[in-house]
């Protein structure tokens, strides 16, 4: 589904992402794992088209979407949410997912008719589905930070990918939240048949939910198997040694 | 949920029951020749006009969140284009008027192809860029804009046939002029509105809001901030039309950089973050530029005051301090 190969990006001489290949298969959960700096956000913007690589190919179910312009790629069937929350603050809860589905649907080039009454029913399908029913209409700027965290997974999943991306999905979410984010995650991948690779470093969640890890030190991948693998990869058990890997 | 989402997002139920502000200020204003004086409807053709280029600007700063430092560009373009099509090829009105829409349009959709390729201050330095290269422009073409004497007497419209109508035989010319601008600005002004509040307007908000979020929900950003730029600039060069008639004339400066920075004052004085702010603006500017420099010849210093109290104690404008207010007051109510 998704085929990363030989993807390269370096900053004016440093190398942040070297030579990195590996595949996501359809309806499979993969996680990319790594110490901080070691490429991963370079790696998801490689993929999304947000950076252009130096070299390399990304491949979106065999159709090759390398240095496609985010707003081609997330037509093609690929959506993201960010490390950082990433939504619309001054919209309600309830425009910030409409306005995707406007998007999604082609309705940008409407100038005519009123916004308001488009795709309610898609909406509040999607509001049951991330658990935000109640606060439709609040702004999403004055969600509390996990919440704005589903809203995003609101917003990627409204264009209806096939390949969802997601860097740190509980990045800052206290247990419970991180807990409830990842149950959340697990059935909506498997009710939409996603493809999911995320980025996180919570070696619980990762190992909890990811059926194939990649693991990137300082640019390069150094493993890449199933759990069991990268679990007794003697590489990485050097790199991430004292943090509690085999926990 | 639907019950919930109905009343944050159902405007049409608020609708319903709400007072039509909008056509009892239009009626109001519309009276103005019949129950004020020839000063007032002067002032009201002025402040209709600048009404409709400050909210054409408010397109691209409070919808889309774009600055554009140029946008007296398309005002004068569109004054030019309407001046020069009535005075010298003898068009009329009704052919030069939306020619003129259309020729600032296609100005803007020119200028701002390589204005969207840039962000944030750059954006707003090219735009600069772009509306001194257009007052240059103006300034120095003699031939065709009459360089820096302008291009004085443009005629009014042939408005014979307002005269037929019962109750505007005995106006002046000027009168039935501001009427029909008044109208035109009405018709403009309510299709900017529509198309704020349509589809297209809520993919410019998701831009103003979080450009690198609308990419990632499938918003190719660029164009979208072209289209609201050529629109802007084609509104802006509608309202430059009906200025260069009122004024009895078009200038270089229309297109001067002093311009855009009234406009702007304009809209941020009102409230850029309400569809009406920056008419509230141009009324408020306006008025207050006529009794202030009847008393003082300091007019600059009183708007740099204004607009430093604006800015520390009222961010939102006029109509974002009314709405503090209001909310305020309704709290206090329900407490």
């Amino acid at each position: 589904m998704l085929e990363i190969s030989g993807l390269t990006k370096s900053f004016s001489g440093f190398v942040a992402v070297a030579d990195v290949s590996f595949t996501v298969d359809t309806r499979q959960i993969a996680a990319v794992i790594g110490p901080n700096g070691a490429g991963k956000s370079t790696l998801f913007n490689l993929i999304t088209g947000h950076l252009r690589p130096d070299s390399g190919r990304v491949l979106l179910d065999a159709r090759d979407i390398t240095g496609v312009a985010p707003h081609e790629t997330c037509r093609m069937g690929l959506g993201r949410s960010f490390q950082r929350t990433n939504i619309f603050p001054l919209l309600t809860v309830f425009e910030n997912l409409q306005s995707a589905f406007l998007v999604h649907y082609g309705r940008g080039r409407n100038f005519w008719s009123r916004s308001e009454s488009f795709y309610r029913d898609e909406v509040e399908a999607l509001l049951v589905s991330i658990g935000l029913r109640e606060q439709a209409l609040l702004l999403g700027g004055t969600l509390s930070y996990g919440n704005q965290k589903q809203l995003e997974l609101g917003l990627a999943l409204a264009i209806d990918p096939q390949v969802l991306l997601l860097d740190e999905p509980t990045a800052g979410m206290s247990a419970s939240e991180t807990h409830e984010t990842i149950r959340l995650l697990q059935r909506i991948a498997d009710e939409r048949g996603l493809t999911l690779l995320f980025t996180e470093h919570d070696m619980a969640v990762v190992f909890g939910i990811a059926q194939k890890i990649a693991v990137l030190h300082q640019g390069h991948l150094i493993a890449d198997g199933t759990t069991e693998e990268v679990r007794n990869d003697p590489e990485v058990r050097r790199v991430y040694l004292g943090h509690g890997l085999s926990q | 949920m639907s019950e919930q989402a109905e009343s944050a997002v159902g405007m049409p139920s608020r609708a319903g029951w709400q007072v039509p502000w909008t056509l009892i200020v239009f009626l109001m204003a519309l009276s103005l020749p019949w129950i004020g004086s020839r000063y007032d409807t002067f002032l009201g053709t002025q402040i209709a006009i600048y009404s409709l280029f400050a909210l054409s600007l408010n397109l691209l700063l409070g919808t889309t969140g774009l600055v554009s430092f140029g946008h007296a560009a398309y005002f004068g373009i569109g004054s030019y284009a309407c001046g020069i099509l009535m005075k010298i090829v003898a068009v009329p009105f009704w052919l030069a008027f939306p020619a003129a829409g259309l020729i600032a349009a296609l100005f803007a959709a020119g200028f701002g192809f390589f204005c969207v390729r840039l962000t944030k201050i750059y954006f707003a330095m090219l735009t600069l860029a772009f509306s001194q290269i257009v007052w240059a422009v103006c300034f120095k073409w003699n031939d065709l804009t009459g360089g820096d004497q302008g291009l004085p007497d443009v005629p009014f419209p042939d408005l014979g046939w307002m005269a037929a109508l019962p109750g505007f035989d005995r106006m002046r010319i000027a009168e039935q002029f501001y009427v029909l601008a008044l109208v035109l600005v009405a018709l403009s002004v309510a299709a900017l509105r529509r198309l704020t509040g349509s589809p297209f307007g809520r993919v410019l908000t998701t831009i103003r809001e979080n450009p690198e979020r609308a990419a990632f929900i499938g918003v190719n950003v660029r164009l979208y901030e072209l289209a609201a730029f050529t629109i802007a600039g084609g509104f802006a060069g509608l309202s430059g039309a009906l200025f260069g008639i009122f004024n009895r004339g078009v200038f270089a400066d229309f297109v001067f950089w002093s311009k855009s920075a009234d406009v702007m004052i304009m809209t941020i004085l009102g409230g850029m973050h309400h569809f009406w702010g920056p008419a509230v603006g141009a009324l408020v500017l306006t008025l207050l530029n006529q009794q202030i420099t009847a008393y003082t010849e300091f007019w600059p210093f009183v708007l740099g005051t204004i607009l430093i109290v604006l800015l520390f104690v009222f961010p939102g404008g006029i109509l974002g301090a009314l709405d503090v207010a209001l909310s305020r007051m309704s709290k206090r109510r329900d407490a």
